[in-house]
């Protein structure tokens, strides 16, 4: 496979100009900090079932999320920066989905992964306890479909998922509190 | 609209100076949600109380409105490590009940399915437990054998996880071209790889200290607590399934039962590592000799059980599943009950961990090898 | 022991046991208030010997509850059924917890799911169901939740 050096011009939001003696890098703040922050994110370790494995699957030497700046899954929600929220969640366990969300420090970012968190998937009828989607609890950003979504999706999730933050229609951004 | 009062009010100091602290429901171990209340004293543990239901997805009731061919994706989401076998659990049950015979060389994919889930689920076990006590490598040692299986069954099953292979009657379609091939090469692969498991973390010094001598479980709690597996095998109780009551074609194999006399954590590790061998060892017995034939007996579109009741068990890859299915002689079965490994032996980690420290609780925790939407359903 | 062998043991210690050998086990239909004696006994007695509960669990017939308990040894590898009717109004029966450990997290369980009472049972409280799920008994019949559960 032919991997094309990518230079730094490629993928920098704004114009480098090479000069003698140097190089001038302009651009908006704006741009600067959603790319910065878009290529490091780091994830919350909330799985509650299955798309958990997939989840586990996709950090493990295969499928390498760390090459997208996912580096380091933080298991404490203060230095958290996106929650993928893998698995179904149940009526005793929102509470909890709840209280790890209000313990992230803003900006933070919500994935739906699998078929459970978008609208409680294959528990939908006839089930006294689930959450028909997590976003009854949380409002969710990326949505992945599968039952479990294989880790080329959680991928393409988590690409998409730097492409919003990038073209600024995040909740924050579009909230009018501007992120400093 | 929720109340939140489950985790606030435990953190609270007991007149006798020790106190109670929370682990989970989310938390670093991959087990699973599992919120323990830990009464300490000091480092040293008085009392566990394992709180359950953060992922109770009332199957057994979901199941009382879902025909017999429909519950049976629902049960591979309930432990689904080992998805393949409790599917198979769940048609072998219906199969009971409908007395309908299934061709040889249907037996012999799913034992082929079966054992290959065995070893993925061992493997799984073996990274997340090293990494619950600190070791990063091994995970990605395990999953590189487990990306191997996954990408086999889904060739021939279609999905990586939630295989949804077996049906009443034998399996879904038959074994892609490939099979054979590929599952030989897994097994050439797999002898290569393994002694890596031995060097990294079983021959490791810090690893045998920290699983010898804790966890103690001695054969009579084992029986008295129900625990099954090789939770109970560590502790030298005879409890294998596939040995007691054989079913398939089982009986006409030839593997050892492992056993180990030492009771503690360290002897339910090394069980789990002997087991994948004994799962090779079938595998190679019967992947030449896949007989030729029907893949699956001819069976009626809607599916109708006589009235009574069916039991079946197997041996999945953390103890006993049980499959009860009780029928008013309807499409939809009256009543379901599953009988689940983690159920059991999870209610002997309080008995074990009194007296230990928290560092230890880790340890047994990863050697009982739990799931947790197994013991919820 | 074969069916036969067992049915004769059993009548020799409980002689008002109902029998019904046509499944693949020997099922045994007992009355209620006697559950503990006889459990007792099927533990302790040499020949019979039923170390191992592997199964307990609670089947809702609209009339009545029947709680269910299948037993096996571990010495002599085999198995009996135990059956007994309860009534609905007022479901109680003994509690087993100090004769097999594992049945007080199963006992537990059927306390939730069928609000069977376990007299004299060390914990008798929730299990899965969150709090305030006490009385409401999710696995009988007659259970409605129009605001969970979307009827397919």
């Amino acid at each position: 496979m032919d991997v094309k050096k990518q230079s730094l011009k490629d993928s920098f939001p704004g114009e480098v100009h090479d000069l003698p003696g140097g190089g001038i890098a302009l651009s908006k703040l704006d741009d600067l900090i959603n790319w910065a922050r878009s290529n490091s994110l780091w994830p919350l370790t909330f799985a509650t079932s299955c798309c958990g494995i997939e989840m586990m699957a996709t950090a493990s030497a295969k499928y390498d999320f760390s090459r997208f700046g996912f580096e380091v899954a933080r298991a404490t929600p203060r230095q958290a920066d996106v929650i993928i929220i893998a698995g179904t969640i149940v009526n005793k366990m929102a509470p909890v989905l709840k209280r790890l969300y209000d313990q992230m420090a803003d900006p933070k970012y919500v994935i739906a992964m699998g078929a459970c968190a978008i609208s409680g998937g294959p528990f939908f009828y006839n089930t006294y306890s689930v959450v028909k989607g997590a976003d009854h609890v949380i409002p969710v950003d990326v949505y992945i479909a599968g039952c479990p979504p294989r880790p080329e999706a959680l991928l393409h999730s988590l690409i998409t998922l730097q492409q919003k933050i990038k073209s600024g229609l995040t909740r924050e951004q579009i909230k009018g509190v501007k992120p400093v | 609209m929720y109340r939140q009062t489950d985790i606030i009010e435990d953190n609270r100091t007991t007149p006798e100076g020790e106190f109670v602290i929370n682990v989970g429901p989310q938390h670093p171990a991959t087990h699973g949600v599992l919120h323990l209340v830990i009464t300490l004293s000091g480092e040293t543990i008085k009392k566990v109380e394992p709180h359950l239901g953060y992922i109770h997805r009332s199957i057994e009731k979901m199941c009382e409105s879902l025909s017999y061919r429909q519950f049976i994706y629902v049960t591979s989401r309930m432990d689904y490590l080992s998805a393949h076998i409790n599917n198979h659990a769940c048609a072998l049950c219906v199969e009971k009940g409908l007395q309908v015979e299934i061709p040889p060389r249907a037996q012999v994919i799913r034992i082929l399915m079966d054992e290959l889930t065995r070893i993925a689920s061992h493997e799984l076990w073996w990274g997340a437990m090293a990494m619950d006590l600190g070791a990063f490598t091994p995970f990605f040692h395990a999953f590189r054998e487990r990306e191997t299986i996954n990408d086999i069954m889904e060739e021939t099953c279609g999905a990586r996880l939630t295989m949804n292979y077996m049906v009443p009657g034998g399996v879904m379609q038959d074994i892609h071209p490939n099979f054979q091939k590929r599952v030989k090469d897994f097994i050439q692969l797999y002898k290569k790889k393994i002694h890596e498991y031995d060097e990294l973390v079983t021959g490791n010094v810090i690893f045998q200290n920290r699983m010898k001598n804790v966890g103690i479980l001695t054969a009579d709690d084992v029986i008295s607590y129900g625990c099954t597996g090789p939770t109970a095998r560590g502790s030298g109780v005879s409890c294998d399934i596939r040995k007691i009551q054989p079913y398939e074609i089982y009986g006409k194999l030839e593997f050892d039962e492992v056993l180990e006399t030492g009771c503690d954590s360290f002897a339910r590790y090394l069980i789990r590592i002997r087991e994948m061998h004994q799962s090779i060892r079938i595998i190679e017995q019967l992947i030449d000799n896949i007989p030729e034939g029907d893949f699956q007996a001819k069976t009626k579109a809607v599916l109708r059980l006589p009235k009574g009741e069916f039991y079946t068990r197997v041996e999945t890859a953390r103890g006993e599943l049980g499959v009860y299915i009780v029928s008013e002689g309807g499409t939809t079965p009256y009543r379901i009950k599953f009988r689940s490994p983690g159920f059991s032996n999870l209610s002997v980690l309080d008995h074990i961990a009194r007296g230990s420290k928290i560092g230890d609780l880790v340890a047994m925790m990863g050697t009982l090898d739990l799931v947790i939407p197994d013991i919820d359903r | 022991m074969t069916k036969e062998e067992l049915k004769a043991r059993i009548t020799e210690l409980y002689p008002a046991a109902g029998f019904d050998d046509t499944g693949e086990w020997l099922n045994i239909n007992i009355e209620a208030k006697d559950w503990l004696v006889l459990a007792q006994q099927l533990q302790q007695d040499d020949s019979l010997h039923f170390d191992y509960l592997f199964c307990l669990t609670c089947i809702d017939w609209k009339t009545h509850l029947t709680m269910v308990y299948h037993l096996e040894s571990t010495q002599h590898r085999h198995t009996i059924v135990i059956k007994s009717k309860l009534d609905r109004a007022n479901p109680e029966i003994e509690t087993v917890s100090h004769i097999w450990r594992t049945a007080e997290f199963h006992e537990r369980e059927v306390y939730e799911m069928f609000g069977v009472n376990f007299l004299n049972h060390p914990d008798l409280r929730l299990l899965i169901l969150p709090d305030g799920w006490e009385g409401k008994n999710p696995l009988r019949k007659d259970f409605e939740d129009p605001v969970n559960m979307i009827r397919l």
